[in-house]
């Protein structure tokens, strides 16, 4: 399978005298965490198969400081700001995609005022314009009638008000879409986000995965979808928890319209 | 003829509305006791968030029933005070119900009229916030940040509300020329009865005193908002404004910090010249907040703003899974700390003297500030663009800038990002490794 996987770097394509379109930017998560990187891959096989002209930084992409911000280190975010930065306006970039919310954000809306100013979108977005401008036909799909629900990345919905382009992509695999009674602008976090992932949680008397695990098997889910690297691993835990990972899968938006196509 | 009713109610006047501004100079200046932060940007998009979110309670009404309930007694309360304007009138020059006389019969009545049926419906409404608070006790009215007084504080406000209501409609009904008239009697025509049997002479002491506690209760209502939560029906408006215009998911760039990691990239930077001419050699006394007076005053409005609603802490992930993080009290903490400041500042003839305490440590705790996921659930559900997370980061910016004093595994994934560009302890040249795996 592996060798089927064409992924250029930019270092490549400069010497190449190529100008990629858009830069995938895989992130520590896509790049590092085993569950991740099946994500990062899955993300790949679509734009192989849409024939899309990427590139990604590779070992010259580093963190981009998202989460020592959110811990409070703004030195260190912004040394690693800045390093990424110089690196991606060497390359030139305009458009970046990536599959982990918290770096979409960290983009789109945090380097713009350190000199890095590009056009950020998040790959359920890139996936929706994959589809509808026709360069990825998903009509034939496995999940046709299979109930999904969709657990909303906080740094996607609330932080960046973008709730539909994952939905657009689960309907266009006429999954039957099931919302959770806590979704969209209300939807609770998995528990991951502001560095907590990183650390133990305080003393309380539940874990936040658990209890959103909760929000989504009161769907009765065949799959809880997610967005996001780190609602993945803690939705994943969740479902293990509930000692329910035999009948529910979790998986990445990327991931169903992949293997939806064979990929 | 005897002027003494109206230089009472002059006074009254000036003495309640002079100790009112005395205490909103306060406000204004405990404000100010925040950062500069600039807020002049996207002016329209500031004032369409002020007409939506404020005036036209689009985010209350997110949750139907307590959103139409108060708007039911924001539309009654708001419209229902035009009244007060003959009542002043009426009592700086002696005259009675001085606009029957200026305006139309019909259109008197109407107006009247219109001011019973939201004087009764705010009644109902304000009785119904009581059953929740008190007898269905939602749970988060019943918090461990609403015991004492904000739990008193809730309930006098509507006891004050039920009072003043009642007030406007007995002193209707006991008015004798008002009833015979027969116009604008909508719902005090059914109160008059009971004063049916007693004599003229006492039903017009009645109307009299129900005139008169309704001005005053009005008078100490209004001085009463210093010292309450509810002061948000004022401070939602600005609040509205200047609260956040972008993207919830941005938190702001700490210029303090770009001009030295600046330095640092720049080889040819010359760490000890001499700053250029003219340029601003402030260096901020520390970086994130300890206390009030680190925090921008836009955060320091929000906490006079909020009405301790809890509709942040009831959708906070971590304190629906029992961690002592609470939104509200974050808000709440600063607005007692930002207050006992003041009152220092008083005491001590206008300048502050350390007092051996601050926020983080003698109100909030180190506890809460790490629990936070920052998911922006707190600034979703709050019905008036109110903050907690920003005050959250700035605590976790001090903790981490000025003590490092992060817990122990975030050390550690900030020293991986240090050293590898990643939070885990892999190789940087191990970043594709993916690709053939």
């Amino acid at each position: 399978m592996s060798e089927q996987l064409n992924v250029p770097t930019m270092a490549e394509c400069m010497a190449e005298g190529k100008t990629p379109d858009i830069l995938f930017w895989v992130g520590s998560a896509g790049s590092y965490d085993d569950r991740a990187k099946k994500i990062t891959k899955a993300f790949v096989k679509i734009l192989n198969k849409a024939n899309v002209n990427f590139a990604v930084l590779g070992t010259e992409e580093s963190a981009t400081g998202d989460l020592a911000k959110r811990a409070g280190n703004e030195f260190l975010f912004q040394m690693q700001a800045m390093m990424n930065i110089e690196v991606l306006n060497m390359y030139e970039v305009k458009r970046i995609v990536t599959c982990d919310p918290h770096s979409f954000n960290c983009l789109k809306n945090e380097y713009p005022g350190l000199g890095g100013v590009y056009e950020v979108i998040h790959h359920t977005q890139f996936i929706k314009e994959l589809i509808s401008s026709g360069k990825l036909d998903v009509k034939e799909s496995d999940y046709k009638g299979k109930q999904i629900t969709f657990h909303d990345p906080c740094y996607l919905g609330r932080a960046n008000s973008e709730y539909d382009a994952p939905r657009d992509v689960l309907n266009a695999l006429n999954a039957n879409l099931v919302e959770m009674k806590r979704s969209k602008a209300t939807a609770l976090c998995c528990g991951a986000g502001g560095a907590q992932m990183f650390k133990e949680p305080e003393k309380g008397d539940k874990d936040i995965n658990e209890l959103r695990t909760e929000d989504a098997l009161q769907t009765n889910p065949d799959i809880i979808a997610t967005a996001c690297p780190y609602c993945m691993t803690m939705m994943s835990d969740g479902v293990k928890v509930k000692e329910k990972e035999a009948q529910i899968k979790v998986m990445d938006i990327a991931e169903l319209i992949a293997s939806s196509q064979n990929l | 003829m005897n002027y003494l009713p109206n230089i009472i109610f002059a006074i009254a006047l000036i003495l309640g509305f002079g100790y009112f501004a005395k205490n909103v100079k306060k406000l204004v200046r405990n404000i100010k006791l925040g950062q500069d932060v600039d807020v002049s940007d996207n002016k329209s998009l500031r004032m369409k968030n002020m007409i939506n979110i404020a005036l036209g309670q689009s985010k209350m009404v997110k949750r139907p029933v307590s959103g139409f309930l108060h708007v039911v007694v924001y539309v009654g309360f708001v419209i229902i005070n035009i009244e007060v304007l003959e009542i002043i009138i009426d009592g700086l020059f002696g005259t009675h119900r001085i606009f029957s006389s200026v305006l139309p019969e019909a259109v008197y009545g109407f107006l009247i009229g219109t001011f019973e049926i939201l004087a009764i419906l705010v009644l109902v409404a304000v009785i119904i916030f009581w059953i929740r608070r008190n007898v269905i006790k939602l749970a988060r009215f019943w918090k461990d940040e609403m015991k004492g007084w904000p739990k008193s504080d809730g309930n006098f406000i509507l006891y004050f509300e039920m009072v003043l209501m009642t007030l406007f409609l007995v002193m209707n009904a006991t008015d004798g020329t008002f009833q015979e008239a027969n116009s604008g009697n909508i719902i005090s025509q059914y109160i008059a009865p009971l004063f049916s049997g007693i004599a003229e002479s006492t039903v017009h002491f009645i109307e009299r005193a129900a005139w008169w506690l309704h001005i005053v209760g009005i008078l100490i209502f209004l001085n009463y908002l210093y010292f309450s939560k509810h002061l948000h029906i004022l401070l939602a408006f600005p609040n509205t404004y200047y609260g956040r215009v972008n993207n919830k998911g941005e938190l702001n760039n700490l210029a303090s910090v770009t001009t030295e990691v600046k330095m640092m990239m720049d080889p040819s930077a010359d760490p000890f010249a001499a700053a250029p001419e003219g340029a601003e050699d402030e260096v901020p006394a520390k970086f994130g907040a300890s206390d009030v007076q680190d925090l921008s005053w836009v955060q320091l409005l929000n906490s006079y703003t909020c009405t301790e609603c809890g509709r942040c802490t009831s959708e906070c992930p971590a304190n629906l899974t029992g961690k002592k993080l609470s939104p509200r009290k974050i808000m709440m903490d600063t607005r007692d700390r930002l207050e006992e400041v003041g009152k220092n500042i008083d005491t001590n003839k206008g300048t502050f003297v350390d007092d051996g305490k601050q926020l983080l440590g003698d109100y909030i705790t180190n506890e809460e500030i790490w629990a936070c996921t920052s998911c922006n659930a707190c600034l979703e559900a709050c019905p008036v663009s109110i903050d907690p997370l920003s005050i959250i980061i700035e605590m976790r910016r001090y903790l981490v800038m000025e003590q490092s004093a992060a817990p122990t595994e975030l050390n550690n994934m900030m020293t991986n990002i240090e050293n590898n560009g990643a939070p885990w302890p892999y190789n940087q040249q191990d970043r594709l490794n993916w690709k053939n795996e």
